[in-house]
């Protein structure tokens, strides 16, 4: 019984000790940002690493997420002699909770285990001590940009899942199922507002992004320096980075109703 | 072996430092000094805390107590800020190379200039040449680390860290792995960089023979303590250990590991 709590205490003190370390992290990071130099040219590469190579999936993932939806929603609206309001089901679903997280989960599985592994890379091969003794502060010149990159790139993955979800709800619900073409169009146009659903959708995929490039670079950058320590840092921000995606989506929605 | 005054005038010094990484203790209470404007070598055996003595140097690595100064700083208390100004004083030649893997032979060289130099890219380029031919290295601009040799990752290495004519320069292994007409030059190189710019030059190696030619101030280290002192002075110690490590010639009893050192079941 005391061996139980003393180890729940244990384990308390470490995640507060981890959450703080992720606090002074971030900081740091905000502090690179702010301060010159402006690194342009990397957080360009990195914008085309994570953005450019993430096309395809996220366009063949929202295909596929918008079909389902359209069919499943068909088959329940049909029930109900509701199926001309198949558009506002889709793209409600989309916009607001499927598009931002499941595009979120994809990149961290796809991006952010990358630059984990990357970065962790680095530190086992002495990379990061070598910039140092240099004088070249590792955050600065590796962490920022990788960590900025994932920030802007999440919105814009997001927004492209959305608009290939809908192309696939179209495709099986008016292609396939007969739904008057007018008739999803319409509904989806009118149940849609801009600053409730599109703007909040892309705030949660902001949000998504900070986590996701926080969590990715800081498990890289605090990696045991040795192959076993890139691949926990990797598994493990996936698995945290996942989970507090799913998470923080709960309380987005909860407090700001998005 | 030198006493503490000689330590006053040593750009580099520990005192009583201890270091340990969780239960394994590297160094209890080590105290040395490296002087100013001369060429050291740090001898001893595979995992005596060679390279550790390096990071310690370079604030990579924090001791558990003690000072190190460097170049009259103590950089065992600094911030990350106030140690980014004493590395600049410092060439770190790592022992694995450390080279960015992401990045060409020609920008890892170029990375310390544009960073912190205010040169134009021609003259950059100038000097990234020059410090290549300088370690017998040429074509190699738009190779990356992972197609090079290990002897070639060496000396990009050895280029990267002299790159910022740093006032002290810390090398670690820079001639293992390498042939000898490779191994000759970067030594005429590193004598050239002390002797000829008054660098101080602190190296790790394993070569003796080199060491004996090179160096003005010899460190070994053993179990039980460092011995300092200049080549000749060591030469004529009698402790087994240190002819063990200048002569080459090994003590029977030195080498421990029991009557029989391949049981014969192993071969049969
Ligand atoms: N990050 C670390 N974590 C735990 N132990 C370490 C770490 N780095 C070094 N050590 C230990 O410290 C000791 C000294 O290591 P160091 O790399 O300084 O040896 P070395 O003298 O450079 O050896 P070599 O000649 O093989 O390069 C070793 O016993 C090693 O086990
Ligand atoms: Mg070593």
């Amino acid at each position: 019984m005391i061996r139980l709590v003393r180890e729940i205490g244990a384990a308390t003190v470490r995640f507060v000790e981890e959450l703080g370390q992720l606090g002074v992290f971030a900081g740091a990071i905000v502090r690179s940002t702010v301060s010159p130099p402006v690194r342009v040219r990397l957080f360009v590469a990195e914008l085309f690493k994570l953005g450019v190579l993430s096309l395809i999936i996220v366009c063949v993932c929202g295909l596929a997420v918008g079909m389902v939806l359209s069919l499943q929603g068909y088959n329940t609206l049909v029930r109900f002699g509701a199926e001309e309001s198949l558009g506002a089901v889709v793209g409600l679903s989309l916009v607001r909770e499927l598009g931002p997280v499941l595009t979120a989960l994809l990149t961290t599985g796809r991006a952010g285990s990358a630059t984990a592994a990357e970065i962790g890379t680095m530190v086992a091969t002495e990379q990061l001590d070598g910039l140092r003794m240099m004088s070249v502060d590792p955050i600065d010149l590796v962490v920022t940009p990788k960590a900025l990159a994932m920030i802007v790139v999440m919105p814009l993955l997001s927004a492209l899942f959305i608009v290939s979800g809908l192309a696939g709800g179209y495709l099986v619900g008016v292609e396939m199922m007969g739904v008057d073409s007018g008739n999803y169009v319409s509904s989806l146009r009118a149940s849609i507002d801009f600053y409730d659903d599109v703007a909040g959708s892309l705030l949660k995929a902001l949000v998504f992004g900070m986590l996701t490039g926080l969590i990715a670079t800081h498990r890289g950058y605090t990696c045991t320096p040795n192959s076993a320590g890139v691949s926990a840092a990797t598994t493990s921000t996936v698995v945290v980075g996942s989970v507090s995606i799913l998470i923080s989506d709960y309380f987005i929605t909860a407090l700001w109703g998005v | 072996m030198r006493g503490t005054e000689a330590r006053h005038e040593a750009q580099v010094a520990f005192s009583n430092v201890g270091m340990s990484f969780g239960r394994r203790e590297v160094f209890r209470s080590l105290s040395c000094g490296f002087p100013a404007g001369k060429l050291s070598v740090i001898l001893g055996g595979s995992g005596s805390g060679k390279s550790t003595m390096l990071r310690l140097m370079g604030g990579l690595v924090r001791p558990s107590s003690g000072t190190i100064r460097v170049a009259d700083t103590d950089v065992t208390t600094l911030s990350e800020s106030r140690l980014f100004e004493v590395r600049q004083k410092l060439g770190m030649m790592f022992q694995g190379g450390a080279l960015l893997d992401a990045l060409t032979v020609f920008d890892n060289l170029a990375l310390p200039l544009r960073e912190r130099a205010d040169m134009s890219e021609a003259e950059i380029a100038d000097l990234v040449h020059a410090r290549l031919e300088a370690v017998g290295l040429a074509d190699v601009d738009d190779l990356l680390p992972g197609q090079l040799s290990g002897g070639m990752v060496k000396r990009v290495a050895v280029a990267r860290a002299t790159m910022m004519q740093p006032a002290i320069l810390l090398c670690d292994e820079p001639f293992s792995g390498l042939d000898p007409i490779s191994a000759a030059r970067i030594e005429r190189l590193l004598l050239g960089i002390n002797r000829d710019h008054g660098i101080t030059v602190i190296l790790v190696s394993h070569s003796v023979a080199s060491t004996l030619r090179m160096a003005d101030h010899v460190l070994i280290l053993l179990p039980d303590g460092p011995i300092e002192g200049s080549p000749t002075t060591l030469a004529s110690a009698t402790d087994p250990r240190v002819r063990a490590f200048l002569g080459g010639e090994v003590d029977e009893t030195l080498i421990g590991g029991g009557e029989d050192p391949v049981p014969s079941g192993l071969l049969s």
